[in-house]
């Protein structure tokens, strides 16, 4: 676990069978790292996804999500210890 | 650049353990609710039960879900739940609240629910200081049924029952329901709070935390107000419905705390358990002269255990048929439930109702697979024919059975009964004379019992005298058919 991508301080999962699409998280996100993905789900959707990177773990997309299970916010555990890095308290 | 420590990471935020994992609604939408794209619901469902997560009250609440979009609560909540009629809420968990003061109750209702039909169940309540709390959903509208005028519709906004836009001068103003509970005296927390950005949203979780909080320290009634988007009704996206919470929503109705006592409110007493039987002719001041004579003893009791459904059309005595039973029943001693279920049509439509009887309590009045079914007409047959259980005695009012009308290993007794009814003189009394074929088949139910039952329900002595004969018809039927009953599937 040591690519780029996880020098950050959060990450962010969407669950693509729960989403249903209303971009209320990517309108919330304060540093802009979530998109709509071109694809649909099998309800029809398209989906929110996350950029890949720039996730600060604020959890704020998951306060605005309609539903219960759609968006899980993880927070690196020692985020001190990462080179380059400001870790939010 | 140095080595990097290894990284693990921690859930911070996912779905509160007070949903349930999967969703036994529907077949096809087990992991998503069945909410709009967007809809305020869905983020309030979030926000109660990430607070009943963190008070770690899980096992003692009760959710009470009312009528509107979140009728479907109770799929989604893994708590107590219980589901009211329109506008009921706050009656219902007034009762669950006082019946079991450590449950902590939720109502649950949007503002059709609770400013409209239910105005006065939640004036009520507030006014007797009952502590629970309420979330009220205000998204200015009724969105289930389409998007009627709600008490609360804007001035100027559409629907479809004002078209042009409510007027004041028509349809009055909105009302502002939080504002009039903050005039009474026994609230302790009314907080206004909206869905329309962020930081609304943050506060709105904080405020349901505390209207919760309230009543696990047992202080009195506390009721959050959420303004709430509906982008389907509203016409918008998602987007757009939370800016207009924010832009317009919230001019009419001012976001705010209009009521906090928490600090110097103190718990309400749980209330007195009620008196044991033995004290109650005390307490009315009447001499305790004993239970009244009369009633059966237990031994007495007819060996009945009986699961019915009755159907037929509206006018058919269908209902009347089952309450003779139940009658009976009551009369020699038996539990017994008859559980009505017709359409607003007086005459005509269709008409069923649930009856049991038992020597043991009845768990509950609804017989979703009858043991015996009385169908008066062939609909009623294709509709219940199939939920019967083997080995169970079927009445059908009708020369034959229709082919496909039943698949299943029960017992058959097809006759004109309507005919026979018309040949004794009235065919309004067939479903006397299918009464009469039943009671053969459950022989243990008294025959005074169903006289005296009769006797209570038909008051037209011309009607009883016409009803106990077709009931004797009917008896008759039954002793001579029983030999040559088919025996399908």
């Amino acid at each position: 676990m040591t690519n780029t991508a996880h020098r950050d301080a959060g990450l962010l999962r969407v669950d693509a069978s729960e989403c249903k699409g209303c971009g209320l998280c990517i309108e919330a996100c304060p540093p802009k790292v979530i998109r709509m993905d071109e694809t649909l789900n099998s309800y029809g959707y398209r989906t929110a996804r996350y950029a890949g990177t720039g996730c600060t773990g604020c959890g704020i997309c998951y306060l605005v999500c309609p539903e219960p299970g759609a968006i899980t916010v993880l927070r690196a555990t020692r985020p001190r210890q990462i080179a380059g890095v400001q870790a939010r308290p | 650049m140095s080595s990097e420590p290894e990284i693990t990471w921690e859930v911070a935020r996912s779905k509160p353990a007070s949903f349930y994992s999967t969703y036994e609604r529907k077949d096809e939408l087990q992991h998503a609710t069945h909410y709009c794209p967007g809809c305020g619901h869905g983020i309030i469902h979030k926000m109660l039960a990430q607070a009943i997560d963190d008070l770690g009250m899980q096992d003692r609440t009760v959710l009470i879900s009312p009528v509107g979009c979140s009728v479907f609560a109770y799929y989604y909540f893994d708590v107590g739940n219980v589901q009211a009629a329109h506008g009921r809420a706050p009656a219902v968990a007034t009762a669950i609240k006082r019946s079991r003061p450590g449950s902590i109750v939720i109502s649950y209702q949007g503002d059709g629910d609770l400013s409209a039909i239910g105005s006065a169940e939640i004036l009520h309540a507030a006014n007797r200081g009952e502590p629970l709390t309420v979330i009220f959903v205000n998204n200015a509208i009724y969105s289930m049924t389409g998007g009627q005028m709600a008490p609360t519709t804007l001035l100027g906004q559409t629907s479809t029952t004002s078209p042009h836009g409510r007027s004041a001068a028509h349809e009055g103003y909105p009302l502002h329901v939080s504002e009039l509970l903050a005039t009474l005296e026994a609230p302790v927390y009314i907080e206004r709070v909206g869905l329309g950005d962020n930081r609304q949203i943050a506060q709105a979780a904080r405020a349901v935390r505390r209207a919760l909080e309230n009543q696990v320290r047992g202080l009195g009634f506390s009721l959050v107000e959420i303004l709430s988007p509906c982008p389907t009704i509203w016409k918008m996206s998602p987007v757009e419905a939370q800016h207009w919470v924010h832009d317009v929503m919230e001019k009419t109705f001012p976001l705010g705390v209009l009521r906090d006592r928490t600090q110097t409110a103190q718990a309400v007493p749980a209330p007195d358990p009620p008196p044991t039987l033995s004290a109650v002719p005390r307490i009315l001041g009447v001499a305790d002269t004993g239970l009244p004579e009369g009633l059966p003893r237990v031994a007495d009791v007819p060996d009945v255990n009986l699961q019915m459904r009755v159907a037929g059309f509206g006018g058919q005595g269908v209902l009347l048929l089952g309450e003779v039973l139940a009658e009976a029943g009551l009369d020699a001693g038996l539990e017994v439930s008859w559980l009505p279920s017709y359409g607003p049509e007086m005459r005509s439509g269709t008409s069923n109702c649930h009856v049991r009887l038992a020597r043991e309590p009845i768990d509950s009045p609804l017989v979703t697979h009858p043991d015996v079914l009385i169908a008066m007409n062939e609909p009623s047959l294709r509709k219940f024919g199939s939920t019967m259980r083997r080995g169970g005695w079927m009445l059908y009012n009708g020369e034959t059975l229709p082919e496909e009308g039943s698949s299943k290993d029960v017992h058959v007794l097809a006759r004109p009964f309507t005919q026979i009814a018309n040949d004794l003189g009235d065919a309004r009394a067939g479903n006397m004379v299918m009464l009469g074929a039943l009671l053969e088949i459950a022989g243990s139910l008294p025959q005074t019992s169903v006289e005296s039952a009769l006797g209570r329900l038909v008051r037209n002595p011309r009607w009883l005298a016409l009803d106990e004969s077709a009931l004797a018809a009917g008896r008759r039927l039954m002793r001579e058919s029983r030999a040559e009953v088919s025996h399908a599937g």
